[in-house]
């Protein structure tokens, strides 16, 4: 019987920290980001930047720039708790035999906290974004 | 150890430096986040300024080589300590260390009929990531895990046979496991370090004691919260052994645990700054009965 109730606490927990979970993912960061025409602008920003660093350049010399700024946003938005659908291929799909390593991956962060500092993002809401986005180095960086 | 295979070992790690500042140059550019890898601890391993992290130091990533030489001063009310060395970070798996600490015992040494008495130590380390990555798993509460030991050998001087007496040696390891975490959306890094030691004041008054000569685990913490990307602030707390408490002077060598609150500033990539106020208890309280709390100042250059 203590098992049973020990159970039953461990998965009203997890629930409690699933709702939680749920309850979190609001659009509050989005918000924060100024909408989908914040992230937009951003992402305008961070890709006319990557195509310029010497050290992201390589790899965006064969992409469609302004898809690439379109699939950016949608994926931003949706992360974010805004109400996009992102649409493009997976990332890993997406960084298959590209040579990412995680000097480029990092790279392409400290591009991206240019941007956002050019938009004046402060700098907990970057954090909140790229706590986000970090994880993903499993997928990108192939090498 | 004798003084020609002490000085090999220093021109080891001096190459070792050298070698690796040159191999960075042929990968390329190295590429770890600002402040991540932590500055140089005392002892020359990347953590906190008294406590190491599980991160491998210098800015190389998992497919370069990286150094980090350093410098740091420590002035408290009655002594000052000067240390100098580097960190290699080899893939972000290994990291190789080397510290030397020139402690200036001041009056105290002249009150032991010693006058400018330096105690010098040569620090070795070696550090090996276990598991996990503090900064980019922002997706798991699992922190990076990592291995190290140190080995610091001591040239007490004219002190040497009180340290015997005491009972002391002039050598010692010390072993640690460190687990560190970046909680990148509350900008807070969390350290926790369990090092097995019987180093006395860090291994400058030797290691053991009569009263106590086993290894003891000792708990070690740090936090630190992310202002800006180039700016940090925290603090450490570092427990430390009693070996020689009491001794043939009493409680006359009484140790007491370490802590500090440190500023951190990254001016660019490869340059940082750390000040701390340190608060290093009573050192040798038979004759500076005060505590010792200072200033803590270091410059670290990576690559």
């Amino acid at each position: 019987m203590k098992r049973l109730l020990l159970g039953a606490l461990v998965v009203f927990l997890l629930g409690a920290v699933h709702g939680t979970r749920v309850a979190a993912a609001d659009d509050d960061l989005y918000t924060a980001f100024g909408g989908k025409t914040g992230l937009a602008a951003l992402m305008d920003d961070f890709v006319d930047r990557l195509v310029i660093d010497s050290r992201t350049k390589p790899f965006f010399e064969h992409a469609d720039l302004d898809n690439l700024k379109t699939q950016l946003t949608d994926q931003l938005c949706a992360l974010s708790g805004g109400p996009c659908q992102y649409g493009g291929k997976d990332m890993k799909t997406a960084h298959q035999g590209m040579s990412i390593r995680t000097s480029n991956f990092n790279a392409l962060v400290e591009v991206l906290q240019q941007s956002m500092d050019a938009k004046k993002i402060p700098f907990t809401v970057q954090n909140r974004m790229l706590a986000l986005l970090a994880p993903m180095h499993r997928d990108v960086i192939t090498k | 150890m004798d003084i020609s295979i002490r000085h090999a070992a220093e021109m080891f790690a001096l190459a070792l430096i050298t070698v690796a500042s040159t191999s960075e140059a042929q990968i390329g550019e190295t590429g770890k986040l600002r402040l991540t890898g932590g500055v140089n601890s005392v002892d020359g391993v990347a953590g906190g300024g008294l406590t190491p992290w599980a991160v491998i130091g210098s800015n190389a990533t998992a497919d370069q080589v990286g150094a980090a030489p350093f410098g740091t001063v420590v002035k408290s009310k009655d002594y000052q300590l000067g240390t100098a060395g580097g960190a290699v970070g080899i893939r972000d798996r290994v990291e190789l260390s080397f510290a030397r600490q020139d402690f200036n015992t001041m009056a105290t040494g002249a009150a032991l009929g010693l006058p400018n008495l330096h105690l010098k130590q040569n620090i070795y380390g070696l550090k090996v990531k276990l598991s996990g990555n503090a900064i980019l798993n922002q997706d798991t509460w699992m922190p990076q895990m990592a291995a190290g030991v140190l080995y610091k050998d001591l040239d007490a001087g004219g002190f040497a046979p009180t340290l015997t007496a005491l009972g002391a040696d002039d050598h010692g390891a010390d072993f640690y496991v460190s687990a560190t975490k970046l909680y990148l959306s509350r900008g807070l890094l969390v350290n926790g370090t369990l090092r097995l030691t019987k180093a006395n004041q860090n291994g400058l008054l030797g290691f053991g004691g009569t009263a106590q000569n086993d290894y003891r685990p000792m708990a070690e913490g740090s936090i630190a919260y992310l202002f800006r990307k180039d700016l940090a602030v925290g603090g450490e707390y570092r427990m430390k052994p009693d070996n020689l408490n009491p001794s043939i002077l009493g409680v006359g060598l009484k140790e007491d645990d370490w802590h500090d609150v440190f500023v951190a500033y990254a001016p660019t990539k490869n340059i940082s700054v750390t000040a701390a106020y340190a608060g290093l208890g009573k050192i040798v309280p038979a004759i500076q009965p005060r505590t010792q709390a200072g200033f803590y100042l270091s410059g670290q250059v990576s690559f």
